[in-house]
């Protein structure tokens, strides 16, 4: 085809190329078109069956279950919100559940904060890159696989008590400490590495400029690298506590007769089969991660994901 | 020449005026001057690869002093190694006679002006200045009277509560200027400051940055790859090449008499002569740099003055550069030479005609300076 045959004046239509070519020219013409071919079937899935969800979860948590036939009785009422609020043992679970959220939140800051500065401003490049690998492999593996592991450590005849034995000290054996420990292991990457992102946006310079005008390591620290460093650090903590808070099966590998909130769900959901009470508690670490989301928000944390 | 003796009256240093007049490259002549820096035979080495190679340097109090140098050359990390930024492999640093050489960079009397400026993001242009006085604890009123007078210094007045991100490339540079001033420090280093500005953003930073180092009196150390740059701001230069200092000099002698051949290509542009080239027109052995201002064109009938030098050519090549041109004349002996002329005159729009011209290229003995 020369260039002469085609129409001149229509040149978007007389082109060359086949249908494809000719979609693309369609698309080119109308951008309001593309964004409907792009957008509809991620807006479909996010509308329907995750916004969908959570209205179902919502609505369920306003019914009731009959006693006797355990069928759901759709009649609008807060018995079940009374129920949670009322009750002393729901509020210890849910204190409890928080407590740990923000323990493993914590411990992961802690442990994630030099091991990212390492990472991030002390190793070769090189080594840079293999650290990153060894990071993520963990997340490879079966959460179940991790769990159990810990589980096996912990036992009374396991690798911790041989190891702490000694020294006179014994490991903390299956309980509420150990699914801290437990739980911050599993999410542990999920702190280091926004961290480590963070940190890589922090250039050498602005350390090498605070040291310059003349502070020491802990106060370069304080003024420049932890307000640097916050909503990276708070991007991590919304996985390490949301996390925390939605686990109801570490507790039972490792946390001996601990009960957490999620297994307040889990229970009534499977055990009991009261599904408007296990909707009606569901409801309650969502608002607890939306009140979270709410305040981070303002840190610049969300930038961070 | 340009006149440093005035203007730092308030802060009187003894070794600038020796400095410049002194032909040694060393500000230790008087024996009344004070040291700023005292670098012997420094060392530093990354793995396989030796930064710097064996550097003596003396500074002395109240130089504006730069490095001039390719990058590679180690001039920075000579700068980073003052600072404290990076350790030595060997040699010692001296700031004020005091051997720092393993003392950290906060404990240093120095301050930094780094070349992508490293303000402090999440803080407003008065904490950044005043972060230096905070860290050290100068009571809250001083810091505030000193942050305000080093902004005013920098004329930035009234940009105290701005974020740095609010600010163009040339505020910046003067935030991160204050920033260091407001310290006092006995050395004010400045890696590239410079270098991400625009031309005229750069001459006019230039201008006030030497005559703001005239005024605090403060020793400026100064790198920078750009030679122009280094001639125009110096009392010495110290040229660097593959980690050594090839030669260390007030600014017009690195100019006039380059210490090597490297020095006479790398600070300006020169004609270099050497091996047959050499020979053949100016009749000697070594090699030779002759500066392209320093040739002018005659026509091949004129004759030339005895005390003078000459050869004749054709021209190759003409490059129009606004004030000068460049004219590239093949000798008939066989090298090219470059001549620039003063456009003093509005140049012919067409040059063509000249291409091919010959002509007769003249230039007084003592401007051919051997260099090796």
């Amino acid at each position: 085809m020369t260039a002469g045959s085609a129409n001149p004046s229509r040149p978007g239509l007389a082109g060359p190329g086949g249908l494809a070519r000719a979609a693309s020219r369609v698309l080119h013409a109308h951008p309001r078109l593309r964004l409907v071919g792009l957008l509809a079937a991620p807006m479909l899935w996010l509308v329907v069956a995750y916004l969908g969800a959570l209205l179902a979860l919502f609505l369920t948590a306003f019914w009731t279950v009959n006693d006797f036939t355990g069928s759901v009785v759709h009649l609008w009422n807060l018995d079940n919100f009374t129920t949670l609020l009322g009750r002393s043992v729901y509020r210890t679970v849910a204190a409890r559940s928080l407590g740990v959220a923000s323990l493993v939140t914590l411990l992961d800051a802690a442990v994630a904060l030099p091991m990212a500065f390492y990472m991030a401003k002390v190793a070769s490049p090189r080594a840079q890159k293999w650290l990153v690998v060894a990071i993520l492999t963990p997340l490879w593996a079966s959460y179940l696989v991790k769990a159990y592991a810990w589980r096996v450590m912990l036992s009374s005849d396991g690798v911790i008590d041989w190891a702490l034995g000694p020294l006179g000290l014994r490991g903390p054996g299956y309980g509420l400490p150990a699914t801290v420990i437990t739980l911050a292991y599993l999410w542990l990457p999920y702190m280091v590495l926004p961290i480590f992102a963070g940190l890589e946006r922090i250039p050498q310079s602005m350390l090498e400029a605070s040291s310059d005008l003349g502070a020491g390591a802990g106060h370069t620290f304080r003024a420049v690298v932890a307000p640097l460093l916050l909503p990276a650090i708070v991007a991590g903590s919304i996985f390490t506590f949301s996390l925390s808070l939605g686990d109801y099966i570490t507790v039972k590998i490792v946390g001996g007769a601990t009960q957490l909130f999620a297994n307040v769900i889990y229970d009534n959901l499977l055990t009991a089969n009261d599904l408007p009470f296990a909707a009606a508690a569901g409801l309650f670490p969502v608002s607890v991660m939306i009140a979270y989301l709410a305040v981070v928000r303002r840190t610049g944390a969300l930038e961070n994901l | 020449m340009r006149d440093h003796t005035s203007g730092y009256a308030a802060h009187p240093s003894p070794t600038q005026g020796e400095a410049r007049r002194g032909g040694s490259g060393s500000p230790g002549a008087d024996p009344g001057a004070g040291i700023a820096i005292r670098l012997r035979n420094l060392h530093k080495s990354f793995g396989h690869i030796e930064a710097v190679r064996g550097v003596d340097l003396e500074v002395g109090d109240g130089e504006f002093f730069s490095m001039l140098g390719p990058s590679g050359s180690g001039k920075t990390t000579v700068l980073r190694l003052i600072a404290g930024f990076e350790a030595p492999t060997s040699g010692t640093i001296e700031l004020g006679g005091r051997d720092v050489t393993r003392v950290a960079p906060f404990d240093r009397d120095v301050n930094t002006v780094f070349q992508d400026y490293a303000l402090f993001p999440h803080m407003s242009v008065e904490q950044n200045v005043a972060y230096g006085l905070a860290v050290k604890k100068v009571p809250s009123h001083e810091r505030t009277a000193r942050t305000r007078e080093a902004l005013a210094a920098v004329r930035l007045e009234g940009f105290g509560s701005r974020r740095p991100s609010q600010l163009s490339g040339g505020q910046r540079q003067r935030v991160a200027l204050a920033r260091a001033l407001v310290n006092r420090p006995r050395v004010l280093l400045l890696d590239e400051p410079l270098g991400a500005l625009d031309l005229k953003l750069r001459q006019q930073m230039q201008v006030e940055l030497k005559n703001l180092q005239r005024e605090v009196g403060i020793t400026f150390v100064f790198v920078t790859h750009d030679q122009e740059e280094a001639l125009t701001m110096s009392d010495r230069i110290a040229v660097f090449h593959e980690g050594r200092i090839e030669q260390v000099a007030p600014a017009a002698e690195v100019y006039q008499h380059p210490a090597s051949e490297f020095v006479a290509t790398f600070v300006g542009t020169a004609n270099l002569l050497r091996g047959s080239s050499a020979r053949t027109v100016l009749g000697t052995d070594g090699t030779w740099s002759i500066r392209p201002e320093h040739l002018r064109m005659t026509d091949p009938a004129t004759t030339v003055d005895p005390r003078e030098h000459h050869a004749d050519g054709v021209i190759s090549d003409i490059v129009y550069a606004g004030p000068v041109s460049r004219y590239v004349v093949a000798l008939d002996l066989g090298p090219n030479l470059i001549v620039t002329t003063q456009n003093a005159t509005l140049a012919p729009a067409d040059t063509s005609a000249e291409r091919g011209r010959r002509v007769r290229v003249v230039w007084r003995p003592e401007h051919a300076l051997r260099v090796g």
